[in-house]
């Protein structure tokens, strides 16, 4: 849990409080002239609520420039950021052919897919120039290629389940899959940090949602106890069936699910377990197969296995696996399965690719030196951080890092600094995250050398003291840092 | 009566009396007691106060009691654990139909008019590939190039470096084609509608939709949590009515956000929809319109700019177009365009944007591609066009089977003529005539399929998704096996 310091809670609540109430100010101001200007809507009510996008206009605008950098590269290890512009403060920016090249601390490539890869490119191109980049059809329909069904029983195979079915996007997997799985009648009991696509999902489900406390196993057991013996509201019924839908790594706090406690409490409860591995597959494990491998957790005991392939394998969509049953009925129901266009063959492709070169597949030893890389970077980066004061959220071994910012002010302050340094971080507020707990999010990737590190190190440090984010007193310095370029000569 | 009863009822009168006259005595004399005479603080403190000051006391006493409730008793561990154990949940899954196993036909190359299925060379009409780009020359050489710059994932959302410059390039191609100010990408021609639909439709907004809408559409107006009103398939009268009804019934309806919400050329049916008349229906009722054109753009209108060019009504009419790029455009993902506020508000409220991985670069690519070949080959859609013609002539005339979609729609839409009374017995025979045109004649055609969640309840049939691609004697080919089949299948069904 995070406890936040009580000078900054204070000092975060004014900046907002300032913001809030000069931003009220300016809209004041702006309703005037409005109704000055002589009503336009003639008649409708307008498009957009004033107090709806209040904070986009107040708050976010003013910051934009942190947010949607375009680059003009993969999304590699380093990454050319497009420089923008702007004439109208910070309302809109215009793009320029100008670019600084700049180490990428923020995409979830952790494998390091995400650039052409001597194996998996060629074959893709192939794939690409045999399937052509679309089906133009729904899975049911025309769109199941033999690409299509190599790549499920691939996927299938490498989570460790009977069966799996793919989707051309991980969003819509989760938003798609739940109403299938479950209805009105049912229940959910999801993590209080969830990801917005499980949210929406649960919501249209139609079954009652209930939340826990965050990745806090005796919290779900009070929820389900006090839900089972309940029943629906209102009627008492007894529920049809309850779904716990944890993740494997939470993206917000870098942190790895309790899975081992929650799976036996589930299981002595009845309840089936909903596992979403967006980040975790691929990332983590010793040969990459998630955190079930990571945590020693049996597949057989999660009934429902999702993930996308955005992340570690560096292209797109998502996956479900589960029993030989539940996939050959969620191919019969599930509407991203029906409707939707199925899942590039080219993309396809990619997965199976890396899927080959994880498992050594493909002949060479890249693969484990891959899951090796990613997990030693993480760990030597999370520990650099810490040891310089920052307060840095999740657990060992997890690549993604957040480091707690908090004030308004040093959003922007924390994303431009390093900018200027060459160095691309993600800054993550409110909506993302509650209001208070502002942060920046490191995502670590196997391409990164020892070097870029100590780069990013350097850079973060000093920015870190320039802007006040080391909340901890800073550990006395060991020789390791300063000797760690020497070391690796 | 007799006297003795006389005298006890006089006796107790008296005696009551007696105890009001002593009480109203009590009182006078309270009243008049020399403390209650006192001035405190200048004021003169009355009887009547001193009686008030009581009363006051014993309503605050009475306050103070804990007023009656039955005894709670909350279930004791022990309840609740044999309630745990009690419990029994239903199976994660209903069981398994016999028409749940059947496995769609897989194919052995791309997707395009001619395609291989088990081996054999078939005429594909089950791919929304309406131009015929699928393996197009330039498409393939701009995806690849893209791939060997960018790689495949964009591996991150729009606001944490997924934007890649061509992204923006791609919105921006397509606003200029479809002559709009700004456009947005979706990495899902799905995800399209059900996310940018919640970003502007709320609790307590009016929506009328369509009742034929897919799912993608019925989705996202369930998560909007408006208040929805369906209006007959492609009912203008309805129409009508609804929007009458919904502006005479609800006072404050002029203070809500209200929508009218239809697909250009619908999924469930091929019917297009008369946008002249909607329009002016919007405009009288001062509605706003949401209109899905995923099957439309790259089909209809001259230019194949979809429905408003189709109908010549100025794009600027309508507030939101979605559409799905899966489809005439041969690549993957969507796009939503209209005004700059409206697609500005969706870059930081639409899930589906914000929350999801961006567009694989070279997907943007194709799109961008896709329209330039659109733009250099105007022809295209002349081809499709008559496409269109020749097999909605051909196919007009089968024996059991009706055509429910418009004859300008790139899905031509074959229905029972008469259903069998259940929708699984219709389905089977439509089935039967799709699996033997494939093993007996060689034409890939499919039937619409419905998911248990869509609550669409139009009729389903069986589609050919035509494309610029298919030569006339594929056309040739597809209605007269068409023929040959129904007069086997559908007459022993009769």
């Amino acid at each position: 849990m995070i406890t936040i310091p009580y000078i900054t809670a204070l000092t975060t609540y004014f900046s907002y409080g300032l913001l809030f109430a000069f931003g009220q100010f300016r809209d004041f101001f702006r309703k005037i002239f409005d109704w000055w200007r002589g009503n336009n809507l003639q008649g409708y009510a307008p498009i957009v609520l004033g107090l709806e996008d209040f904070y986009t206009r107040r708050l976010y605008l003013r910051i934009q420039d942190c947010f949607g950098r375009p680059i003009s590269s993969p999304p590699d290890a380093w990454v050319n950021v497009v420089e923008r512009v702007s004439k109208d403060n910070n309302k809109t920016l215009k793009r320029t052919t100008n670019v600084s090249r700049c180490l990428n601390l923020g995409s979830y490539n952790y494998l390091g897919f995400a650039a052409a890869d001597e194996y998996c490119t060629p074959r893709v191109i192939d794939s690409m120039k045999k399937f052509s980049p679309s089906t133009c059809s729904t899975r049911t329909d025309g769109g199941t290629t033999t690409l299509h069904t190599e790549l499920e029983e691939c996927v299938a195979d490498f989570v460790g389940k009977p069966a799996a079915l793919v989707t051309g996007m991980g969003y819509a997997t989760n938003s798609a899959i739940l109403p299938s799985l479950i209805g009105k009648g049912g229940l959910i009991i999801s993590d209080s940090l969830n990801h917005n696509s499980i949210v929406n999902g649960a919501r249209g489900s139609g079954a009652t949602v209930r939340v826990f406390q965050h990745n806090t196993p005796s919290h779900l057991e009070s929820v389900l106890r006090e839900n089972i013996a309940e029943g629906q509201p209102r009627t008492h019924r007894p529920w049809k069936k309850i779904m716990v839908i944890v993740e494997g790594i939470y993206s917000m706090e870098g942190e790895l699910c309790k899975l081992p406690e929650i799976v036996a409490i589930c299981k002595k409860y009845k309840a089936y377990v909903y596992l979403d591995e967006a980040h975790s597959i691929g990332a983590i494990g010793k040969t990459g197969r998630g955190v079930c491998e990571l945590l020693g957790v049996d597949t057989a005991d999660v009934d429902i296995m999702m993930g996308t392939f955005t992340k570690s394998f560096g292209s797109c969509g998502g996956y479900i696996a589960g029993s030989k049953e539940v996939i050959q009925y969620l191919k019969h129901t599930c509407p991203a399965h029906l409707y939707a266009t199925s899942i590039s063959p080219p993309a396809a492709q990619q997965i199976i690719s890396a899927i080959k070169v994880i498992l050594g597949q493909d002949g060479s030893n890249r693969g484990a030196q891959k899951l090796a890389r990613i997990r030693e970077n993480s760990n030597f980066f999370r520990s650099e951080l810490q040891k310089m004061g920052f307060e840095v959220l999740g657990d060992n071994d997890s690549p993604v890092m957040p480091i707690m910012l908090y004030n308004p002010a040093k959003i922007p302050a924390f994303s431009r600094e390093c900018l200027k340094q060459n160095l691309a971080v993600v800054t993550v507020a409110f909506p993302a995250t509650p209001l208070l707990l502002a942060r920046a999010r490191i995502c670590l990737s196997a391409a990164h050398t020892r070097e870029d590190m100590i780069k990013a190190l350097k850079v973060i440090s000093s920015v870190g003291d320039m802007i006040g984010i080391k909340y901890f007193p800073a550990e006395p310095k060991k020789p390791q840092l300063e000797d760690g370029p020497v070391k690796l000569d | 009566m007799d006297a003795t009863q006389i005298a006890i009822w006089n006796t107790t009168t008296e005696a009551v009396m007696n105890m009001v006259k002593s009480a109203s005595d009590w009182i006078t004399f309270a009243i008049d007691a020399p403390s209650a005479r006192t001035v405190v603080f200048g004021v003169h403190i009355g009887g009547h106060l001193f009686v008030e000051g009581l009363l006051f006391v014993v309503i605050l006493f009475l306050l103070s009691q804990k007023s009656y409730k039955p005894p709670k008793r909350p279930l004791t561990d022990k309840e609740i654990d044999e309630l745990c154990d009690e419990w029994v949940p239903e199976s994660l899954i209903p069981p398994i139909t016999e028409d749940m196993k059947c496995e769609p036909p897989v194919l052995e190359s791309a997707a395009g008019t001619h395609t291989v299925i088990n081996g054999k060379e078939v005429v594909n009409f089950a791919s929304a590939n309406y131009l015929g780009i699928i393996g197009h020359e330039k498409l393939l050489e701009s995806c690849t190039t893209s791939l060997e710059k960018y790689g495949v994932g964009s591996c991150g959302p729009r606001g944490f470096y997924g934007t890649i410059d061509v992204h923006l390039d791609c919105e921006a191609k397509i606003a200029k084609f479809l002559g709009t100010p700004d456009s947005i990408l979706y990495s899902y021609g799905l995800s399209t509608m059900f996310s940018a639909i919640p970003a502007f439709c709320k609790k307590g907004d009016i929506v009328i939709a369509d009742e034929g809408v897919n799912w993608g559409i019925q989705n996202g107006l369930f998560l909007s949590r408006s208040t929805i009103i369906y209006f007959k398939h492609n009912n203008m009268e309805s129409l009508q009515n609804t929007l009458e009804k919904v502006t005479r019934d609800n006072k404050r309806a002029k203070k809500l956000r209200r929508y009218i919400v239809v697909e250009a050329v619908y999924q469930n049916s091929g019917q297009i929809a008369p946008l002249e008349e909607i329009i002016r229906l919007k405009e009288k009722y001062l509605f706003r319109v949401l209109l899905d054109e995923s099957n439309s753009i790259g089909v209809l209108g001259s230019s194949g700019r979809g429905l408003t060019e189709h109908c010549r009504v100025p794009i600027e009419k309508i507030d939101i177009v979605m559409a799905a790029m899966g489809n005439a455009l041969a690549t993957e993902g969507g796009f939503c365009t209209g005004s700059t506020r409206v697609i500005d508000h969706q870059r930081l409220s639409s899930s589906g944007y914000v929350f999801s991985a961006s567009l694989p670069p070279y997907l943007a690519s194709a799109a961008i591609t896709a329209i330039n070949i659109l733009e250099d080959s105007p022809q295209l859609i002349t081809n499709l066009k008559k496409n269109i013609s020749i097999l909605h002539k051909g196919l007009s005339d089968i024996r059991g089977l009706e055509i429910a979609s418009d004859k300008e729609s790139p899905i031509v839409y074959l229905r029972l003529r008469k259903s069998t009374g259940s929708l699984k017995s219709d389905q089977q025979l439509l089935e039967d005539v799709v699996e033997r045109l494939l093993k007996e004649e060689n034409i890939f055609v499919t039937t619409s399929k419905r998911s248990t969640l869509d609550k669409c309840n139009l009729p389903t049939g069986i589609k050919y998704f035509v494309s610029a691609g298919h030569t006339e004697s594929d056309l040739t080919k597809a209605y007269e096996s068409m023929k040959r089949v129904a007069a086997k299948v559908l007459d022993g069904g009769d």
